[in-house]
């Protein structure tokens, strides 16, 4: 447990320091609730003080949650918290970042700004709630919604091709890309908790149920009684195993990879593929980001972390140098830039 | 407006003439190294002591066809030994360098000005190219002017045969060729030319020695030659004392932010896309990083504003800056920060025309998107600064409103005064007023949204301070608490606070002056860029005798308190725009005064003859 120098005597904090005094309103059962917790969950073990930390957010259902988390906040315009977060870290990068944002907040308005924000690497964390659907605007489809859907807004079924949010990321450069289910707690609370302690812009995508509009989207692969054999938990440096009986695997034969039985055909542990979540090249990260269900488990945890320097460290950096080599700024030399002269 | 005096009888060679004011338009492809030789002129006449003003006039290509019409850059320099407001209406020299330079100035040069030609230049393509079915050289068009044909090609090429360059970069330097033949016309010296082509060719001797023998050469050629009978001499100006640097409107604009920041102790974030004519200002903040200046290029204009935004939640001084389109792109994220009620300033270097319209020419045309571009009821304050130099001290108004109000600021500079330069008496830094941003610092009393009782303002409490955790955004607030609400007494409540802030700025911005008479036939009323040519305008028609007097507006919203006394002590008033009467609307709709406009919009500034033919007509 963490503590936090608020004062002289050393505080710890707990969940209930992390919860507003703001009536949470979101629909009952909304995969939200959970995020929500895990999230206030995990505050008080980042060993930073409250009041470093900032949830930034656009518009959605998700871009709510701000108001709920007692630190400071910014719930602000559609599709544009990574701009106000990356403003904020690049001149305050002593503070805790978090944006809070939704599949049609960060991938349609502002699919934009999540391209620059990963490829500059801003240490920020990313949430992205994927429900697949406009929730709050009650029920079009969005970016992420899967060919064909029918929704008030397409109701012959949608001709747009849907985006997938981690081989965006992973296309766009980003260091840290991870996915994790609403319903999973500890996995999802870990998964943040990585995001947390890596440097640089962490994007993580969450399955969230939107049990209104697009009620079980993932019930296929998430539901309980069926993840342990349609999911595939990666862990760095173990090879890729999944299954109830833990007796299913991936093996990387070529080009793609095959789903394989171990103990069958000959398959023994040894020839399953192991994850390294820090290979520079990104292909691997990203045929793993293209894995759906039912031709393969769909993959949970990190896909890719590798360390890079980021944007607030270099700008803080040239700050540095430039003042190491010029001397800092004097004003009267600046006004005096270039040729003068004197009128008697 | 030269008069003519002669200097000396006794003088050797060519008569010197003492002039009190010259203007000389440098006109070239845009290529020839024309705004070079502009700037350098300029830098030159300074340091000898004139009053300057300058116009740059660049084509929105970046390299349209060699020759061709489309490709003609140009600039335009002023010169005075006297107060001089304007870079001039029109200029008394024209040097063009070939034909389509020609033909798109020629209509600028009155009858009996001076035109120096490039004849090298004047070949049967490049005639073509400027639409001339004849030679203008030989057709006895140019009757009207005191032509100088000049072979500035060959005697540069012949100047620089052993300079060991090849063919193209000798040819490029003959702008110096042509800066050095006006430096001998106009009696300047060459030696700070000189030192700024050493600092900026230090590292190429070779390009660094021709470009002076080039300069040289021009000098000479004008000393030798017995084309020119005479030059001419103009007198240092009676400047108030101090010291003087020449100063671009951009340039002074990103000076007044850093000093803005150093007043307030924040460090300066500024968030911009790049945009003509507003990129130098980008340009001009990301060399000051030993000033902490934290310079974002955004990937968007909205990114740009919106990193600002973030920059003022964070206590830093959060700055965009943009023109004209992109001022429309970041109309939702300047709603926010009237909602967050944080300290925002945003410039909009004004261009011309609606979309991208044309970028490289000047306007006054964003006054009502300022004002008005935005959902809902959304006050802002305006600023506008008048001159190149006086951006530097509106800069830091911006900020000390925007500081003090916790409100988004527009700054309203534009093209002509941004790319434009004149003299800046260079301030004393440690006489300026310091800022206070008075950051909230105590739990038992923050609320987010309680208000100073006279400013209106609310607290800027900022992440890093422990127990003022609150949330902001962009849904209506609560008063006093800032929590979320729907409620619609608040909300007409809410409508009215944020009003109401803006409108008391005016208890804190300076009354409106008038110049010439307290009262009389006529008021020249403007903002902005215009302030040049009207006050040379009403000097003149004042020195007629006419009873006209002058005022100018520095804060655009609110407006000075005494403005309506103002207008009511004239029996007319006229307001020159470079615009379809914008502020006239605003002016006339608030104090119900029948204001007559005088408006241009034609991408180029009002000369002063324009406005002064105006007054003539109304108070004479």
């Amino acid at each position: 447990m963490v503590t936090a120098s608020r004062d002289d005597n050393v505080k710890v904090l707990s969940r209930k320091d992390f919860v507003s005094d703001q009536e949470v309103r979101w629909c009952p059962g909304c995969g939200d609730y959970s995020i929500l917790a895990q999230t206030q969950k995990l505050m008080p073990e980042l060993g930073i003080p409250r009041e470093n930390i900032v949830f930034i957010s656009g518009i959605g259902c998700s871009s709510r949650l701000p108001y709920y988390v007692d630190t400071y906040g910014f719930h602000s315009i559609h599709g544009r918290a990574p701009t106000i977060a990356s403003g904020l870290k690049a001149s305050r990068p002593e503070l805790s970042v978090w944006v809070v944002t939704g599949d049609g907040d960060a991938l349609s308005i502002g699919g934009n700004h999540i391209l620059h924000v990963l490829r500059r690497n801003v240490d920020l964390q990313i949430i992205l709630h994927n429900n697949e659907i406009y929730g709050l605007t009650k029920g079009q489809y969005s970016p992420t919604s899967e060919l064909g859907k029918r929704t008030k807004s397409s109701p012959y079924g949608t001709i747009d091709r849907p985006l997938h949010p981690l081989s965006v990321a992973i296309g766009a450069e980003a260091t840290f890309v991870a996915r994790s289910i609403d319903t999973d707690a500890h996995h999802l609370v870990s998964t943040l908790d990585r995001a947390y302690r890596h440097k640089g812009a962490s994007f993580v995508e969450v399955y969230q149920n939107c049990n209104i509009f697009n009620d079980g989207a993932f019930a296929d692969f998430a539901a309980k009684e069926v993840r342990a054999d349609r999911t595939i938990s990666l862990e760095h440096g173990k090879p890729m195993i999944f299954g109830k009986e833990r007796d299913k695997g991936l093996r990387f034969s070529g080009a793609k990879f095959e789903v394989v039985t171990v103990g069958e055909n000959g398959v023994t542990d040894a020839d399953l593929f192991v994850h390294d979540e820090t290979r520079e090249d990104p292909s691997i990260a990203f045929t793993l980001s293209r894995m759906e269900w039912p031709e393969y488990p769909v993959p949970v945890g990190v896909l890719r972390a590798v360390q890079k320097p980021t944007y607030n460290d270099l700008m803080d950096k040239q700050i540095e140098m430039a003042i190491e080599a010029e001397g800092e700024g004097d004003l009267r030399d600046l006004f005096l830039e270039g040729d003068t002269w004197t009128v008697e | 407006m030269t008069t003519l005096t002669r200097e000396s009888d006794q003088h050797e060679g060519p008569d010197v003439l003492e002039l009190d004011r010259v203007t000389i338009r440098f006109a070239g492809d845009s290529g020839d190294g024309m705004q070079l030789a502009g700037t350098q002129f300029t830098k030159t006449s300074a340091v000898l002591g004139n009053d300057i003003s300058t116009f740059p006039d660049i084509p929105a290509e970046i390299r349209a066809p060699q020759g061709s019409l489309p490709g003609v850059s140009g600039f335009q320099v002023s010169f005075s030994s006297h107060d001089i407001y304007t870079p001039g209406d029109a200029p008394d020299v024209l040097v063009a360098m070939n034909p389509a330079a020609l033909n798109t100035n020629i209509g600028d040069l009155p009858r009996g000005g001076i035109l120096v030609v490039n004849e090298d230049e004047f070949t049967e393509t490049n005639l073509k190219k400027a639409a001339y079915g004849s030679n203008p050289l030989d057709d006895g068009s140019l009757g009207a002017y005191r032509v100088f044909q000049v072979p500035v090609s060959t005697l540069n090429a012949r100047a620089l045969k052993d300079s060991g360059l090849t063919a193209v970069q000798v040819d490029r330097c003959k702008n110096m060729f042509a800066l050095g033949l006006m430096f001998w016309m106009y009696s300047r010296p060459l030696d700070t030319t000189t030192r700024w082509i050493d600092e900026k060719f230090g590292k190429n001797q070779g390009v660094a020695e021709a470009n002076k023998k080039a300069l040289r050469a021009g000098y000479n050629f004008g000393e030798t030659t017995e084309m020119f009978a005479t030059h001419y001499h103009v007198p240092k100006a009676k400047l108030r004392p101090g010291l003087y640097r020449n100063i671009t409107g951009n340039e002074a604009t990103a000076l007044g932010v850093i000093t803005a920041s150093k007043l307030a102790g924040r460090t300066l974030f500024y968030g911009s896309y790049p945009i003509t004519p507003a990129s130098d200002i980008l340009h001009e903040l990301s060399r000051f990083k030993r000033f902490g200046v934290r310079t974002f290029q955004a990937e968007d204009e909205i990114a740009a504003v919106g990193a600002a935004i973030g920059a003022s939640f964070g206590g830093s001084l959060g700055l965009t800056g943009t023109s004209g389109p992109g001022l429309a792109l970041k109309s939702e994220a300047i709603g926010l920060a009237v909602m967050v009620e944080l300290p925002l300033v945003v410039i909009d270097v004004q261009r011309a025309g609606p979309s991208t319209g044309m970028p490289t020419k000047t306007e006054q045309a964003d006054l009502l998107q300022a004002m008005f571009g935005r959902n809902g009821e959304s006050p802002v304050a305006i600023v506008a600064p008048s001159t190149p130099s006086d951006c530097f001290q509106m800069a830091i108004e911006a900020w000390r409103i925007a500081i003090k109000y916790r409100t988004p600021v527009l700054y309203l500079s534009d093209g002509y005064l941004g790319m434009g330069s004149e003299p800046w008496l260079v301030p004393d830094y440690t006489k300026l007023p310091k800022m206070d941003p008075d950051f909230a610092h105590d739990p038992a009393t923050f609320k987010p949204y309680a208000r100073d009782p006279e400013t209106l303002a609310r607290p800027w409490a900022i992440p890093g301070t422990p127990d003022l955790e609150h949330r902001i955004g962009g849904l209506e607030k609560s008063d006093i608490t800032g929590n979320v609400n729907y409620d619609a007494a608040n909300h007409d409540k809410m409508v009215h606070l944020r009003a109401e802030k803006i409108e008391r700025i005016a208890n804190d911005i300076p009354e409106l002056e008038a110049h010439g008479d307290e009262s009389g036939d006529l008021l020249v009323l403007g903002w902005g860029s215009t302030y040049g040519v009207i006050t040379t305008a009403v000097q003149r028609a004042r020195a007629k005798g006419l009873k006209v007097s002058s005022a100018h507006l520095h804060h655009l919203n609110p407006l000075p308190k005494n403005l309506g006394d103002v207008l009511k002590r004239y029996d007319r008033v006229l307001m020159p725009e470079i615009n379809l009467g914008q502020m006239r609307m605003l002016v006339r709709s608030r104090y119900l005064v029948d204001i007559i406009g005088l408006n241009k919009v034609s991408g180029r500034p009002f000369t002063i003859s324009e406005v002064e033919a105006k007054i003539t007509e109304l108070a004479a």
